[in-house]
């Protein structure tokens, strides 16, 4: 399997997952459950696929980790500022965990996954 | 009248079974070994300024059958153009009629005297793999060694393997004669017994699996009338059942138990050491999840940590 196939389904079942979980640490977003898995699936297919794509590229395993956690971050820094537009504060629930996931993708994909 | 040195005498009778390499390129510089149908002499190249193995034939020049065996063993030897099988490099008749080959001078450590210094288990394997492929890139050539065991087994300086003493081997296939080859304890069952039409690569596939359990537990298979071979085991219960398991078949007696070729017992080995499920041993469920636990053991960890940052997300936040 491909670095970046592998990293777009690992990213999307941890974003499903993640997903999920948010209820357990805010119990008000469980009216929008849906779409928060819906969204935190596509924020992980994406990290996915382009820290996949950084590791068929870069062979580091450091700063495939490195990258994961900056994507992971970003991306989850995008979702605090949405919701931040819209009058909540996740700061904490959305970046931990999000980074966490860019993390967890980024070793997965410098280590298994096919390079060419 | 002046006396001979010791040390001249010693030297003289050194030197009395030296060949006459008169008319060839070589010169004798000391006999290295003897087998049972030649002797090996270290010799230099004159030509290309370097060290060889030189095997001369024992017998008479006028024994035709041991002239031909050798001249086969050279031939077969020749043919198989591996990293790890011995090279010939020439071959010719000395002045007194016998024939002789001229082979790779191998230095290095013989199998059983390496595995003495070697204690991991890892480094135990690594020569063994290496010799596997020099025995299966003979039996895809047809060609089967019948007389494999850690003395024939070298170890150079820089880690490389190769196997000698293609003496015995044979072209896969029906038995020409009902001659007993081998050696005693990597000797696989049919090839001990003149009643087996065909020795085919499940003999050498035997021999391996000795070789393997020598490795495993510092002595070679049980052999004999009534004799039980231990389950390695017993000698130390640090042995992995895989590993354990894989000896096991290739020294089944029966040559249908076994590996059907040495291939196939190298890619097992091959799979236990990258901790992947061995052919050889069927696993409990207890044993696949433990061995996937500790192949994948860092994504493992990871997912957990994610886990454990999910919980005190719930409880810091919740309180």
């Amino acid at each position: 399997m491909k670095k970046w196939l592998l990293g777009l389904l690992l990213g999307g079942v941890l974003g499903i997952f993640d997903g999920l979980t948010a209820p357990l640490s805010a119990p008000e977003t469980a009216p929008d459950l849906l779409g928060i898995v819906i969204g935190s699936m596509f924020k992980g297919c994406i990290a996915g696929v382009l820290i996949g794509y950084f590791a068929q590229k870069v062979h580091s395993l450091a700063l495939g980790i490195v990258f994961g956690l900056a994507v992971g971050a970003a991306l989850a820094f995008g979702i605090v500022w949405l919701q931040y537009q819209a009058g909540k504060w996740y700061f904490w629930q959305v970046m931990l965990p999000g980074s966490a996931v860019g993390l967890i993708v980024g070793y997965v994909t410098q280590r298994y996954g096919r390079r060419l | 009248m002046s006396w001979l040195s010791d040390a001249t005498l010693l030297h003289l009778c050194r030197v009395a079974d030296w060949p006459d390499l008169t008319g060839t390129r070589y010169d004798c510089v000391d006999k290295i070994g003897q087998g049972g149908m030649g002797a090996v002499f270290l010799a230099r190249d004159r030509e290309l300024d370097r060290q060889v193995a030189l095997k001369v034939l024992s017998a008479a020049p006028d024994d035709a059958d041991a002239k031909a065996r050798m001249v086969a063993e050279a031939r077969l030897t020749a043919r198989l153009e591996h990293p790890g099988i011995v090279p010939v490099h020439d071959a010719g008749v000395l002045p007194d009629g016998r024939f002789y080959y001229a082979m790779k001078l191998v230095r290095g450590k013989r199998l059983d005297e390496q595995v003495s210094r070697t204690t991991a288990l890892a480094e135990r394997l690594q020569p063994f793999q290496k010799m596997c492929d020099a025995v299966a890139f003979a039996h895809a050539h047809g060609i089967v060694h019948r007389d494999l065991k850690p003395q024939n087994v070298m170890v150079g300086p820089f880690g490389e393997v190769l196997v000698l003493d293609w003496g015995a081997a044979r072209e896969i296939g029906p038995r020409a004669d009902a001659a007993v080859v081998g050696t005693p304890g990597y000797m696989a069952p049919e090839q001990a017994t003149a009643n087996v039409a065909v020795v085919d690569a499940r003999a050498d596939v035997y021999a391996v699996g000795g070789i393997l359990y020598f490795l495993l537990t510092g002595r070679p298979p049980a052999y004999g009338p009534g004799a039980v071979l231990a389950r390695p085991r017993q000698f130390d219960r640090a042995i992995p059942r895989p590993l354990e398991a894989i000896c096991l078949k290739a020294l089944a007696p029966d040559p249908g138990r076994r590996y059907a070729d040495v291939a196939d017992l190298a890619a097992d080995v091959a799979d236990f050491l990258a901790r992947r499920r061995v052919r050889a041993y069927p696993e409990k469920p207890f044993e696949v999840v433990l061995r996937l636990a500790t192949t994948y053991r860092t994504v493992l960890t990871l997912l957990l940590a994610y886990l454990l940052i999910r919980i005190l997300l719930l409880v810091f936040f919740r309180s």
